[in-house]
């Protein structure tokens, strides 16, 4: 085999935290040969990004490389000058970030952005690199390639800039590209497009890539490699089929089966059965604008989860808060227990407030960071339950206790003390302080990786199981329904295209929007991206699919 | 979004608005000083027949809110009146009967004229200096010259503004007489000799507002090198100045221009000392001096043009910000 293009030996990365150096990366050797894809994988904290921009010789701030090589090329990338390491990004490696309407900067036209890089580092005139770009656009199949490049980032969906990002980084035809998650912030249906361009235009150019994700359908589809990384540590590396098939190290093994949790749907309610809740008939609007929902109905029964699926945009979000009295409905009412709610929160009662409760989607958000969590979990207690002193204290731990955290260590820290997964945990406690009947989950799980998000669905399963609680689980991953939900209510533009149990929903025939759904969630089989392709066609996938059911 | 000549009507609407209320508080706050006008001129021969006489001619001895609506409608039509202090009282002392009265507006304008100068040859130096050094201080962000620039800023921004003008008089007029201390301003000087006399009140000025509009685009500067579209712009492999420059100095750009319009209205509103140390004739001289003896109508009149500045500079900083905004220039 040729000489490899990037060459890493025992790699020591340091961040600063508190005052002193903490190891994120600990002796991490990695080779990339040219034109080969290696996929980085491991949970948030494992040190992928920061090992992906070390290859870069790049480090963020507050981090440092205390030790080892970097080569890229037989050069080392650690021991040349800012300016001489400078003259290889961007023309030689370059960078591919999450989120593109984030990386791209909004006060310039997305051409000028993509021109800057080769016309600074003398590659291409900005004549030539402008039509090479909108060559680029052409062949990762953005619409109106001879004209997109001349909007502003904010006049361009996501799926779109991410792909126009992906141009960019290859403006200077590099050697090298880093794609740091490039598809985590985008909807299923517009992922799978993304993923077919990078794909295609990397073997296209016989780029050599280094892919980041934590998502193992995904780096299934996109790399010829796989290096599993744990706390800044290599787990193993093997070529994708065999690790997918064959991994050998139980840390690898866990991450696969992470996928199989799934209960058993219940028997749908008695017809008789009065729901928890009801949504009957909402239609609502922001302010003076247009409707975003359009007559909505659907019903909740006890014991039971309802996920409300859809992209973003779809209206799930909206509908919760609708429900939640935080935006009252134009038309429509919400039934609880039979009993319709005043459509605004300010007019319902505490009781009526106590029954709905909701759970947030980044508890790093939700939750007040200077607030011990006693007191974050005794407010709701005291508000609705009137507890004081030690039977409020008394109540706190029997939460703590039921959302499997140790009282006696958790109860004087704040959150920023915590995990993700524990702050979550927190978020839960204090839903379930008011005793409600009925709970929202906003997207609770889609800031967690897959391990601990596991813990919550389960946890969240469980306590359905004791307290009969009924939940509303809005989520866009459609395997986290297949884990939890009992039915499912699929959302588009605000109107409700399917619902049903969830059993029937996975079976087809379907909705043509579910089917899309569906079929654009990717699957650990390697050739799942080639078949997809090859039934539906390049031409109907992303965008387009979406764009050819809408003139259906 | 509305547009932006909404905005623009809307503002100027609400400005037109502050400046009466502004009237408003003035009239009744000089109401309210004790003695008027007439004992002010009359001094120690204030007779009560002679302080009577001015009142009844000045139509001082009419009821306050008479007196208030009267002013505004005539000031609505464009006119300020006539300075009570240019006025002839032919009736009082016996002398000639030249009919021609100064107005407001005549006396104002020169005075105006000047102090527009001051502020322009001001901004000129402290705009450009203080966004220069506020994005070197943001580009070498904690070194020896970021912390140099910070102290010598803060420094000349917390001295009083006399002293400062005293020690630049002292090093720039005594011990090197590069320029000239007092700053005689009148109609024949041509451009460069009226440049020249300014220059030292204009050095003050700048030092102390240098610090303000510095310190605030260090700060957007520095606020905005974390974003990921600056980590992206330094992985294109940018230099770093060209990231400061083209990445992260466009996307300040709102509070910048804000800090910059505040400034420049002080240096129109806020020039009394410095006027008064260089004995440089412009509206702040005027303005003391009118307050003094209770001249109502050229205190109205200062103060319209104070308020004005504020409303319009502010106006302009609101569109430009909005200008300089791509997502509401260009909506999707």
């Amino acid at each position: 085999m040729s000489k490899p293009l990037v060459k890493i030996r025992n790699l020591h990365i340091e961040g600063r935290a508190d005052e002193e150096w903490l190891p994120i990366i600990n002796g991490v050797d990695l080779d990339l040969y040219p034109g080969r894809v290696l996929g980085l994988i491991g949970e948030s904290g494992a040190g992928k990004s920061t090992l992906g921009l070390a290859a870069m010789g790049f480090t963020r701030d507050g981090c440092r490389i205390s030790s080892g090589t970097v080569e890229f090329g037989g050069v080392n990338l650690l021991t040349l000058t800012r300016g001489q390491r400078r003259s290889l990004l961007g023309k030689r490696i370059a960078y591919v970030a999450q989120s593109a309407a984030a990386s791209f900067n909004p006060a310039h036209k997305i051409l000028s952005q993509h021109t800057e890089a080769p016309v600074y580092h003398g590659v291409m005139t900005k004549a030539e690199s402008e039509a090479d770009g909108m060559e680029l656009y052409r062949r990762l199949r953005l619409p109106d390639p001879d004209q997109i490049g001349f909007r502003y980032p904010h006049q361009v969906s996501g799926g779109q800039l991410q792909r126009a990002m992906t141009a960019m980084a290859m403006s200077c035809r590099p050697d090298l590209i880093i794609f740091d998650e490039p598809t985590t912030a985008l909807d299923v249906t517009t992922q799978i497009e993304v993923l077919a361009s990078i794909r295609d235009i990397v073997e296209q150019f016989g780029t050599a890539a280094i892919y980041i994700t934590h998502d193992l359908a995904v780096v299934a589809q996109m790399a010829d490699d796989i290096k599993v990384l744990l706390r800044g540590d290599e787990v193993e590396q093997a070529d994708t089929r065999t690790m997918l098939s064959h991994p050998t190290e139980d840390y690898t093994k866990s991450l696969w089966a992470v996928r199989s949790f799934e209960r058993t749907e219940k028997a749908p309610a008695p017809a008789d059965e009065t729901p928890v809740i009801r949504v009957d008939n909402i239609t609502a609007a922001y302010g003076k604008s247009a409707d975003v929902l359009h007559q909505v109905s659907f019903n909740i029964h006890r014991g039971r989860t309802v996920a409300v699926v859809g992209e973003s945009g779809s209206g799930k979000s909206t509908v919760a808060r609708s429900i939640m009295g935080l935006l009252p409905p134009k038309k429509g009412r919400i039934l609880s227990n039979g009993q319709a709610l005043p459509a605004s929160y300010k007019q319902r009662s505490k009781e009526q407030l106590r029954q709905v409760q909701m759970i947030y989607q980044m508890a790093d958000t939700a939750l007040n960071p200077r607030v011990r969590i006693k007191d974050i979990i005794g407010r709701p207690v005291e508000f609705y339950m009137g507890l004081k002193g030690a039977e409020k204290e008394r109540r706190v731990e029997q939460l703590l206790e039921q959302i499997e955290l140790d009282p006696a260590q958790y109860m004087q820290r704040r959150p920023p003390e915590l995990s993700g997964g524990q702050k979550q945990r927190i978020g839960i406690a204090r839903a379930l302080a008011a005793e409600p009947e009925f709970i929202i989950c906003d997207e609770v799980t889609s800031a967690l990786d897959q391990l601990v998000a596991e813990g919550i669905l389960r946890l969240l399963a469980r306590l359905q199981d004791e307290l009969g609680l009924a939940f509303m689980f809005i989520t866009h991953d459609l395997a986290t329904v297949r884990a939890i939900a009992d039915e499912v209510v699929v959302m588009k533009e605000g109107v409700v295209v399917e619902a049903g149990p969830k059993g029937e929903m996975f079976t087809p025939p379907h909705h043509p929007y579910t089917d899309l759904l569906l079929s654009s969630v990717p699957e650990m089989d390697p050739d799942w991206l080639t078949r997809v392709l090859a039934d539906r066609g390049v031409d109907n996938i992303g965008d387009a699919a979406m764009a050819r059911m809408d003139n259906r | 979004m509305r547009s932006v000549s909404a905005i623009i009507l809307q503002r100027l609407g609400l400005g037109a608005l502050t400046l009466v209320v502004v009237s408003l508080v003035i009239f009744c706050a000089v109401e309210m000083l004790p003695g008027d006008f007439a004992e002010a001129i009359l001094g120690q021969g204030a007779t009560p027949e002679s302080v009577a006489a001015i009142r009844e001619q000045l139509g001082l001895d009419k009821p306050v809110v008479q007196r208030y609506f009267s002013w505004l409608t005539s000031a609505l039509q464009g006119d300020f009146g006539v300075s009570f202090a240019r006025l002839n009282f032919a009736t009082n002392f016996g002398t000639s009967t030249n009919t021609h009265q100064i107005t407001v507006a005549d006396q104002l304008a020169p005075r105006f004229m000047n102090t527009l100068f001051l502020a322009a040859v001001a901004a000129c130096i402290a705009v450009p200096v203080s966004l220069a050094i506020g994005i070197l201080a943001a580009l070498y962000r904690n070194s020896i010259f970021d912390r140099v620039a910070n102290v010598f800023t803060l420094t000349s921004i917390s001295s009083p503004e006399f002293f400062v003008a005293y020690i630049l008089i002292l090093f720039l007029a005594v011990l090197n007489p590069l320029l000239p201390s007092l700053s005689n301003i009148y109609e024949t000087m041509d451009f460069a000799e009226r440049l020249k006399a300014t220059l030292l009140p204009a050095l003050v000025l700048t030092l102390v507002v240098t610090a303000h509009m510095m310190r605030m685009t260090r700060a957007a500067i520095i606020n905005l090198l974390a974003s990921p579209y600056i980590e992206m712009a330094r992985l294109k492999g940018l230099s770093p100045l060209r990231v400061i420059l083209f990445h992260a100095l466009p996307n300040a750009l709102a509070p910048i221009i804000n800090v910059i319009a505040l400034n420049l209205a002080y240096l129109v509103t806020g020039v009394v000392i410095v006027e008064v140390v260089f004995v440089y004739p412009g509206v702040g001289q005027l303005f003391v001096d009118s307050v003094k003896i209770r001249d109502m109508p050229l205190v109205q009149a200062c103060c319209l043009i104070f308020a004005a500045a504020y409303v319009l500079l502010n106006l302009l900083a609101d569109i430009m910000s909005i200008i300089s905004n791509p997502r509401l220039r260009h909506p999707k």
